[in-house]
């Protein structure tokens, strides 16, 4: 299993990127929430997840976004979701994730 | 896709890679932490955790936890009562709400209540609580359906195995570390019986004190240069401690003879290596040939020694192992009638003796063994430390050594090429 990927960020200050790509589905994508709550915590506004390299989200990606969505309200930090597949999209409407994000399709 | 069909899509394959990760037993916590996630991301719950109920101290552990913060106790105590209620409920899970007459609940309701758990689902295996997982709220805020209860139960259910199989195979190592121990205490006393028989045979003879010990030792060396293991070589020691066993049942005066013993007296004394097999063939060694070893220790390759006048296939060969080492040990001590040998003699000796008496490739081994501790290629003293340090750094041993190793192919009729 590789551990010594790099997490794409980008943060133009009050903004952080987060690309989720495919490592979100893995225990791997553990470290995808250590980012996102590493910028949490680093003070930004507003934290997007990017979707663009990720195909499907499954159980574990959900569990994951539900920890950086824990995090971000904890802190009061604004979460989006860009980027969103439909199917991605209709999932976390299903499951109720809309509820606490915004998604930026 | 009707939204219904998308949800159950969803869970069933979290199911599956929940089975996938039960079965792979590579790495416990990973597969309890995958499984929490696969679990909380089916239904999408906010937080989570699974714990571990150890019988004996009555107490859940919690093996992995999500979003329950860092005030949520990470070991809690399960009364009895409590267990057996938990085990009565079976694998169905138990509402908060149902949970307030449980003692446990009782206990922690503020921090449960705190973190909006609202189902606490007993993993039971065999009739036997393993374990509990703890569920918070659904993301979407909505009450748990029966299909996610459904669902909740499966997974639940792959959870628990994996912990019980978790708990066997510990049970199962627990097991095999104490038999360890035990064999290990075991094989103590068994060498040390071996020892003090060992001193017991050599206290008769005066004038040999500790050969018994020195033939155990030297038959070990032989071994470890012929590359056994290290069973075979603890093996051939014991058969080297014990190859004179025999000798407590000859007279005394006999044994301490200080001339050269009389027909009848050699006669007696030539019973020792049967009456040793006799003696150790009833007792069960951990290791092979043992009672072979005590007689046929003074057997030769060409037949003519005793008690048997076997020839060399007909030997065993730890019987062989034993007899050089026996041979070595009288020819470099005092004996009552003969000074101990010059090294480079006796080494002459077995090496002029190779392929009649001793078996070639044993010589070679002994002799090698010898040559790189000379040498310094191995830095182990194990010839210093039985011949002293003098006796040993004689001048010219060294080629002699090399000699009788590269005359060992040429005059043997048992061809064994040396490579010193």
């Amino acid at each position: 299993m590789n551990t010594n990927f790099e997490i794409p960020v980008r943060n133009d200050g009050e903004t952080a990127t987060v690309y989720a790509s495919d490592y979100l589905n893995k225990i791997t994508g553990e470290k995808i929430e250590r980012e996102c709550r590493r910028q949490i915590d680093g003070g930004c506004k507003t934290l997007v997840v990017n979707f663009k390299d990720t195909e499907i989200v499954n159980s574990i990606g959900v569990s994951i976004l539900l920890g950086v969505i824990d995090a971000a309200s904890s802190a009061g930090t604004q979460i989006i979701f860009s980027d969103v597949s439909e199917d991605t999209n209709q999932l976390f409407e299903m499951l109720g994730l809309t509820n606490h994000v915004e998604i930026a399709v | 896709m009707p939204e219904n069909q998308q949800k159950l899509i969803h869970a069933f394959s979290a199911l599956a890679d929940l089975g996938q990760e039960v079965a792979d037993k590579n790495n416990f916590q990973d597969m309890i932490r995958t499984s929490l996630h696969l679990l909380l991301g089916s239904l999408a719950i906010m937080r989570g955790g699974i714990a571990k109920y150890s019988r004996f101290g009555h107490e859940l552990n919690f093996l992995a936890a999500r979003g329950l913060g860092d005030d949520f106790p990470l070991s809690a105590a399960i009364d009895i009562s409590d267990e057996q209620e938990f085990l009565n409920a079976g694998m169905s899970e138990i509402e908060i709400s149902q949970a307030k007459m449980l003692v446990f609940f009782q206990r922690y309701q503020r921090i449960l209540e705190r973190k909006n758990i609202e189902i606490i689902m007993p993993l039971i295996v065999r009739d036997e609580l393993v374990g509990i997982v703890f569920l918070g709220e659904k993301a979407s805020g909505k009450p748990f359906t029966a299909e996610d209860r459904d669902i909740i139960r499966a997974m639940s259910r792959h959870i628990g195995v994996g912990i019980h199989q978790r708990n066997l195979m510990v049970e199962l190592e627990r097991r095999a570390d104490e038999n360890r121990k035990l064999y290990d205490a075991m094989r103590l006393t068994y060498s040390d019986t071996v020892r003090a028989f060992a001193n017991a045979i050599d206290s008769k003879d005066k004038y040999t004190e500790g050969h018994s010990v020195r033939v155990g030792k030297y038959s070990e060396i032989i071994a470890q240069e012929l590359g056994w293991t290290d069973e075979e070589i603890e093996g051939v020691a014991v058969a080297g401690y014990l190859h004179d066993v025999g000798k407590l049942t000859v007279e005394k005066s006999i044994i301490n003879a200080p001339y050269r013993i009389n027909a009848k007296e050699s006669a007696e004394l030539n019973k020792h290596p049967a009456v040793g097999y006799q003696i150790l063939m009833p007792i069960h060694h951990p290791y092979t040939d043992v009672p072979l070893a005590a007689k046929y220790h003074h057997e030769r390759l060409d037949g003519r020694g005793y008690p048997d006048g076997l020839t060399d296939s007909e030997i065993p060969y730890i019987a062989k192992i034993v007899a050089l080492a026996d041979s070595f040990d009288a020819m470099t001590t005092d004996r009552p009638y003969k000074r101990r040998r010059q090294a480079f003699e006796v080494v002459e000796d077995l090496r002029r003796n190779a392929g009649t008496q001793f078996a070639p490739e044993i010589v070679t081994a002994f002799c090698g063994g010898m040559l790189n501790e000379l040498t310094g290629k191995d830095k182990r003293k194990r010839f210093r430390r039985l011949l002293g340090r003098e006796y040993m750094e004689t001048e010219g041993l060294v080629p002699i050594l090399k000699q009788a190793l590269n005359g060992m192919n040429a005059t043997s009729p048992l061809t064994f090429v040396a490579t010193y």
